[in-house]
């Protein structure tokens, strides 16, 4: 059963993940950009990682997704339907894909500590864990993190709008 | 007096034996084929709420739509016009399905499928009574908003694929819209998971048999509400179909079945906020024991959904940027502050309970 779902849903993120790069219209690929997040979701809901199933639906695929197509309606200019050009350099992407693979492969591979037993959750809820592992073992980084993403926010907001020079 | 007490147990437990006698058909009750045949049925029924609920309250809305404006409202068709409903659902049917010329057609034609489809994976976390959760997720509160929230991407990609002035500015404002006010909702329903220390809606129901979280968390519960209607994009909110400024925003170019699963999707979206609103705040299926929890429930999503509707009738439009103003500046740090007062209230709590 859950073999079945799992192989829907992957080929599901997959599918939609190459229909991001392949299609020619890129309010299209912002779209299956969403799905394969929603697809990635389901994936976590497998692996017993529920809240961040539901943080993946509510961050990504209903917010990400969103400032995503936003961006891509802002600058648009042209015609629609032929609006993403790039995607036909076919050489160029398959030299670094494969690069990115070798790479990846080569550090998986190469380091036994990467490989976790597929074992299930069991300890109660994964909210609880998460938040308890967040605000005692994780608290430096969560706050820098926290932080560093408001940086970004006032920056984006001070190069959108201006600062008034003061005399 | 214990005849009538058995009778009350009877009728509150009566889904619930429903479902063990289905379950007790197969030879082992917790088997794989035994969960799936009553998740079918859960899900079966959830469709049915949803249909039924968006059939009773378009034109519960045309009543109370009346009631305010002192008219009559719809009063021909059948007993005092209640079948007028299903008058409108045949004519829908009955409309030429027109796909504009540039229309970005996939995406034009699955947009109000996913609005519709949203409701009913929501309401699916309900406690409608004891034990009658169709989906008993740790995560209750949690996943009702993050699935209502991919309704934001159904919005643009309606406007989007008509291909309409009209339809992409409505589009926008639904997004500036539902984003902000997303962000209130969820830190107003955040007060009642401190109190109860669990995002299960079944665990939060049960937690309210003494008094209900509205006396507790009556500041959540208006932000609740107002943030609530907003999402829903419902007058004095609906900025995103407002008929004066931009014809009918992204459900302009749609005809026929088509608007109207948009038109479904809005019923069952308000139905389920309603849902949580009362599970959440108004106690759910707890109340007192001369009427079943189900009963209860229904009653307490209604007097919601009233309140909804009597809003719609009797507030103007506010203005957009009067809009972001109430989400931002007003509704979340009003939600931060009963957040840092809820926390105060448990700490002192503790203090003095010595927990």
């Amino acid at each position: 059963m859950g073999t079945v779902v799992f192989f829907v849903f992957a080929i599901l993120a997959v599918a939609s993940a190459w229909g991001v790069v392949t299609s020619k219209n890129i309010m299209h690929s912002a779209l299956y950009l969403a799905l394969s997040f929603s697809g990635v979701a389901v994936l976590y809901v497998l692996m017993n990682a529920d809240y961040l199933a539901a943080v993946q639906l509510l961050i990504y695929t209903g917010g990400i997704a969103i400032m995503v197509v936003f961006a891509i309606m802002l600058t648009l200019r042209g015609e629609i339907s032929d609006s993403n050009p790039e995607n036909g350099v076919w050489g160029w992407g398959a030299i670094i894909s494969v690069l990115m693979f070798l790479m990846i492969a080569l550090v998986v591979l190469t380091n036994t500590d990467w490989r976790v037993l597929p074992t299930p959750w069991t300890s109660g809820g994964s909210a609880s864990d998460i938040s308890l592992l967040l605000l005692t073992k994780f608290m430096i980084p969560f706050e820098a993190v926290a932080i560093l993403l408001t940086m970004a926010l006032v920056g984006a907001v001070v190069l959108a709008k201006g600062v008034k020079v003061s005399k | 007096m214990d005849a009538l007490y058995n009778l009350f147990n009877v009728l509150n437990n009566v889904f619930v034996n429903i479902a063990i006698a289905i379950r007790s058909l197969f030879a082992d009750p917790h088997s794989v084929w035994a969960n799936l045949t009553m998740d079918v049925i859960n899900f079966i029924i959830v469709v049915i709420i949803v249909v039924l609920a968006a059939l009773i309250l378009i034109l519960l809305e045309r009543k109370i739509a009346g009631w305010t404006s002192q008219r009559t409202g719809p009063n021909r068709l059948g007993p005092r016009g209640w079948f007028q409903t299903i008058a409108d659902a045949l004519k829908l049917m009955g409309k030429e399905d027109i796909t504009p010329a540039g229309a970005d057609k996939f995406i034009f034609k699955i947009a109000p499928m996913i609005i519709f489809s949203l409701p009913m994976m929501t309401l699916a976390v309900i406690p409608y009574g004891k034990g009658m959760a169709p989906l008993d997720l740790d995560l209750g509160i949690f996943y009702f908003v993050a699935i209502s929230s991919i309704s934001t991407l159904a919005f643009i990609m309606a406007g989007w694929g008509s291909n309409n002035k009209y339809s992409l500015l409505g589009a926008m404002r639904a997004v500036a819209q539902m984003v902000s006010y997303e962000i209130p909702l969820l830190f107003s329903l955040l007060g009642v998971v401190m109190i109860t220390q669990s995002f299960n809606l079944g665990v939060i129901v049960e937690a309210q048999a003494g008094l209900p979280f509205i006396v507790l968390q009556p500041l959540a519960f208006g932000i609740f509400l107002i943030a609530g209607l907003a999402e829903l994009n419902r007058a004095p909110f609906d900025l995103v179909e407002a008929d004066q400024e931009v014809v009918a925003g992204p459900f302009t170019e749609y005809t026929g079945l088509r608007w109207g699963l948009f038109f479904l999707g809005e019923y069952g979206n308000m139905t389920a906020l309603a849902a949580l609103g009362a599970t959440v705040f108004l106690g759910g299926w707890q109340g007192p024991i001369f009427l079943p929890g189900f009963v209860w429930f229904f009653m307490k999503t209604g007097v919601i959904i009233f309140f909804m509707m009597w809003v719609r009738w009797t507030f103007p439009r506010i203005r957009i940027d009067h809009l972001m103003h109430l989400a931002w500046k007003v509704l979340l740090p009003l939600s931060i502050l009963n957040i840092l007062l809820t926390g105060l209230g448990i700490y002192i709590y503790r203090l003095v309970m010595g927990g």
